[in-house]
């Protein structure tokens, strides 16, 4: 499998999603740079955690309108993987490749904890190696991530099994409990919790290979 | 304009200092020059009251690559890798703006630390504030939270961890001290020197505003009532900006065209030209229409004095210019040409074709007045207060673990993103924070230490106490002390008692570094903090670092199994003078501090730490602030072990329990191991007791009282997420 992390200014989990990444698929990511309009050919894009443009305005409005993000459409037009993680979740909600939004946390603060998530679908390309049900820890560190949607749109990504984590205890108001989401064509998966910080018995745990080695599975 | 006694007086120079600056001008000082003056032999700048009592210090030691008068320490961690850390205060301004003042606190000290060449891997911090009643202080406690983490979390650099102490003692004036670490190759190392003439001196990174003007000399005055007109002189912060300066500074290091470099800091402008050409030897001459401005029609003296954050100054080698400035604007940051490096020993500074400032450099450092202040020695306090001997164990254990002091401290670490850079292998909450060296199987431990109360019983033995402290917890964790910062608060210089407070201070410091090997690679003093004349309590907090060889023979302090061993390590003679247990249970603030035996903690630490890098041990704790059953207790909490222990020695059970006798280790092992353990420790006559055992989810003392983890956690982690619920926005602040 083949993969490229996005770099804008001030991401801030490029190198630990790279470093995941080099660790379980054994290839180098290609770092790609935000004025770039090309990504190289790969199999996965993932837009890392941080602070894009600082996120001075609401979280990853302008890396919404960045050049890349063109280029990452085109790729999940196509059919390929994008992993959007923390902020790249939120870039991926205000570029419209998946629905709804990411407010500011109910508690008001910025919430930095390991969460319990359960891994409620493992008919994706991201989480064929969980077993539905599993309970998984990955730590949460954001200040807006309290998952919003309207009625409806919630139904429909419960209805189509597109509500891939839920937190079983949930750290920032989300709707109903809702952690990551994937897009109706299943290529595009956004979530708030780190799988990149959960690779390594050394800091926290290894429940996040999981993730990645469904990735491998799937897409090579 | 002429300089009048009053102009004098509101640049916070004496009349004494002003006839000096005549005498090293030869004339008298344009307001420019008397600005510059003003900023550079603040208190903040100058050291002038502490300076021959800091060169007392211990500085040296094999591993140490760049002691003190740098922009951080830098040592030696082996393999070719340099650790390079600091710590800094920012009270005044985060007491007047506490979001801001803790914000740009973070962003200064990382500078410090990545204008040296090293990218920043972890932040800690010291928190002090008023007591928790005061109208203030939550608003204060929230603010400063969410600045520290608002800052740290968008560097993406993890804050691990530090202290959060309350006393009355600051209710007029907190204390935000920041420590930051980082990692850099050995023969890629930064320093300040501006050496050689005609050098192009480039201004890199944010834009200059009218903010912070003044802040050293603001930092180098004592509060009133007035201090909130004052909130124009603090800083806002911009880590977007700062993220980029990181990024780029690091990407120009990676060349080789950087002669010297320096963040603006304290004093901006004025004090890292100055600085840079002193350290150079050489001269400076600064084109201030140049100079990239936020705002129109600054003059020369708001442009020199200006502490607008995100900005560095570089000397580049000649002709490397074009290449730096394609790097700066690649990450879209401002870069200028704004003078060269010159052979005339001079600082001058040229606004719209005039010289505003001509003088000569050694005046703003070398020639800059240096106090003996007087002290007057004061015995410390001696004696133990009485306290009810009855008073059952178990019940003060629930109460203390209550208390602002010694609850949990996690709804303030929730706050700091402490995982990102996937380096963190122990987050805060414990003994030291670790921190691995990416891609290595090194790890960095490291804390900030120091008890107030003990400093101002004793400022000498709380000195030591706070050196003692620090390299206690480095060695509970399994690693190897290295070098410390210190950051030394305390109040007016010109008072001797509190004058006194810093000397004992710092030679208590410089005993206990000398006796652990722990040497002082860099620091920062913070006087003055006195509001309407009350003095904080002494707090010369020590930031120190330690290195852990191989990161899977280490220890942190939960239980791991039922049924290991609780052994206590060190002597157990009741000492509670001082102890937070009077305090909190009996309301006394009095007795003696306790003595610190710095061989003792040498021979107890050492041997602790051999067991834990064999890797016989994994579990170990110090003893610190409420004794004993605090630290059990601590050891059960982490990870719901409980433990069953028995009174090992002395008559009296309080003294036992909540003694804060020094030089104290629990460790817990296996009983096959624990036996060898217990019996090594006798041969080596280091004073060894077998508490009891781990298990269960209760603590059980004597067989008699008993108490649940679920209880003492409730009061453990309860009392600041209730105590910070009550917050309220206040109607003017």
């Amino acid at each position: 499998m083949k993969s490229a992390v996005i770099v804008f200014p001030a991401s801030n989990c490029d190198r630990d999603a790279a470093t995941a990444l080099k660790d379980i698929t054994g290839k180098t990511p290609a770092m790609v740079w935000h004025q770039d309009s090309e990504l190289p050919e790969v199999d996965l894009v993932v837009l890392p955690g941080g602070f894009a443009y600082g996120d001075y305005l609401r979280c990853g409005a302008m890396a919404a309108q960045s050049q890349v993000m063109k280029a990452i459409k085109a790729h999940a037009e196509k059919g390929g993987a994008v992993l959007g993680i923390c902020n790249g979740f939120q870039v991926l909600t205000e570029a419209g490749l998946l629905p709804g939004a990411l407010m500011r946390n109910a508690g008001l603060k910025f919430v930095c904890k390991p969460v319990t998530l359960s891994v409620e679908e493992t008919q994706s390309a991201f989480t064929r190696k969980y077993e539905k049900g599993q309970s998984v820890s990955f730590p949460v560190a954001h200040g807006e991530g309290n998952y919003y949607a309207d009625g409806d749109t919630l139904d429909r990504l419960e209805g189509e099994g597109r509500v891939m984590f839920r937190y079983q205890d949930n750290p920032n108001g989300s709707a109903r409990d809702i952690a990551g989401i994937l897009n109706p064509k299943r290529n595009v998966l956004g979530l708030m919790p780190h799988p990149e910080r959960v690779v390594d018995p050394t800091t926290g745990g290894t429940d996040g290979r999981a993730l990645f080695q469904s990735l491998i599975e799937a897409l090579s | 304009m002429t300089i009048t006694p009053e102009l004098i007086r509101e640049h916070g120079l004496s009349d004494e200092e002003y006839a000096r600056i005549k005498a090293l001008l030869g004339r008298d000082a344009n307001l420019v020059e008397l600005g510059v003056f003003s900023v550079m032999w603040s208190e903040h700048c100058s050291y002038k009251s502490t300076r021959t009592h800091l060169k007392t210090l211990p500085t040296k030691g094999p591993h140490v690559i760049q002691g003190p008068g740098e922009n951080a320490g830098v040592i030696d961690i082996g393999d070719g890798d340099a650790c390079i850390f600091k710590m800094e205060s920012h009270n005044h301004p985060s007491f007047i703006e506490p979001y801001q003042g803790a914000a740009t606190g973070v962003g200064g000290i990382m500078r410090d630390v990545f204008t040296m060449g090293a990218r920043p891997i972890a932040m800690m911090n010291a928190l002090r504030f008023g007591e928790p009643d005061h109208p203030k202080t939550r608003h204060l406690v929230s603010g400063v939270i969410s600045g520290i983490g608002g800052y740290g979390n968008c560097m993406g650099v993890p804050t691990v961890g530090g202290e959060v102490n309350f006393h009355r003692s600051y209710n007029g004036n907190i204390l935000v001290n920041a420590m930051c670490v980082g990692l850099a190759k050995k023969d890629r190392i930064f320093l300040s020197a501006a050496k050689g003439a005609g050098n192009p001196v480039v201004y890199v990174g944010s834009k200059t505003g009218r903010d912070g003007i003044h802040g050293a000399t603001m930092a180098s005055a004592e509060f009133n009532e007035d201090s909130e007109e004052k909130r124009p002189t603090v800083q806002v912060g911009d880590p977007f900006t700062e993220k980029l300066l990181l990024e780029a500074c690091l990407e120009l290091m990676a060349t080789d065209a950087i002669i010297a470099i320096q963040d603006m800091g304290a004093a901006g402008l004025t004090s890292s030209s100055a600085e840079m050409a002193d350290k150079g030897g050489s001269g400076i001459e600064l084109d201030l229409d140049k100079v990239p401005q936020r705002e129109e029609n600054m003059t020369a003296y708001e442009m020199l004095l200006s502490e607008s954050q995100e900005r560095m100054l570089a000397v580049l080698k000649p002709g490397r210019e074009a290449e730096a400035e394609k790097i700066f604007r690649k990450w879209e940051l401002d870069f200028a040409v704004i003078g060269k490096t010159t052979d005339t020993h001079r600082f001058i500074a040229r606004h719209k074709g005039q010289v505003v400032a001509d003088i000569p450099v050694t005046a703003l450092s070398n020639e800059a007045p240096v106090y003996e202040r007087p002290f007057v020695r004061r015995a410390p306090a001696q004696g133990e207060p009485a306290y009810d001997k009855k008073r059952p164990v178990t019940q003060s254990l629930v109460q203390l673990l209550a208390t602002p002091d010694m609850a949990s401290r996690r709804w303030v670490w929730e706050q700091y993103d402490h995982s990102v850079m996937n380096d963190t292998v122990e987050p805060p909450g414990s003994d030291a924070a670790v921190v691995r060296v990416h891609g290595t199987k090194k790890a960095l431990a490291m804390t900030t230490d120091v008890t107030p109360r003990y400093c101002r019983a004793d400022p000498f033995e709380g000195g030591k106490q706070a050196v003692a402290e620090a390299w206690r917890n480095l060695t509970a964790s399994g690693a190897t002390p290295l070098a410390v910062t210190d950051n030394l608060n305390y109040g007016n210089p010109q008072k001797p008692e509190i004058m006194w407070q810093i000397v004992a201070g710092i030679e208590g410091i410089g005993e206990a570094c000398r006796a652990l090997d722990f040497p002082v690679i860099g620091g920062n003093c913070s006087l003055y903090n006195e509001t309407n004349g009350e003095g904080i309590l002494p707090t010369p907090a020590i930031g120190g670092v330690g290195l852990i060889k191989d990161v899977s023979r280490r220890a942190t302090m939960g239980f791991k199994r039922e049924g290991d061993v609780i052994i206590l390590i060190g002597e157990t003679k009741g000492h509670l003078g001082q102890s937070i247990y009077l305090r909190e249970i009996e309301g006394k603030e009095d007795g003696a501090a306790p003595p610190v035996d710095l061989a003792a903690e040498r021979r107890h630490g050492d041997f602790v730490r051999g067991l834990i890098e064999k890797g016989r041990v994994d579990t170990a704790h110090d003893l610190s602030d409420g004794g004993l059953l605090v630290a059990i207790a601590e050891m059960a909490m982490k990870d719901g072990i409980g433990a069953s222990i028995g009174q090992a020695s002395l008559a009296d059970a309080i003294a036992f329990f909540f003694g804060e006798d020094q030089a104290r280790y629990l460790i817990a092992a296996p009983f096959a191991e624990a036996e060898k353990i217990v019996a090594e420790a006798r041969a080596a006559t280091i004073p060894v007791a077998e508490l009891g055992k781990t298990g269960g989810d209760v603590l059980v003392i004597d067989d008699k009282e008993r108490v649940s983890l679920k209880q003492l956690r409730d009061g453990y982690e309860g009392w600041f997420p209730r105590f910070m619920a009550q917050e309220e926005i206040p109607l003017s602040n």
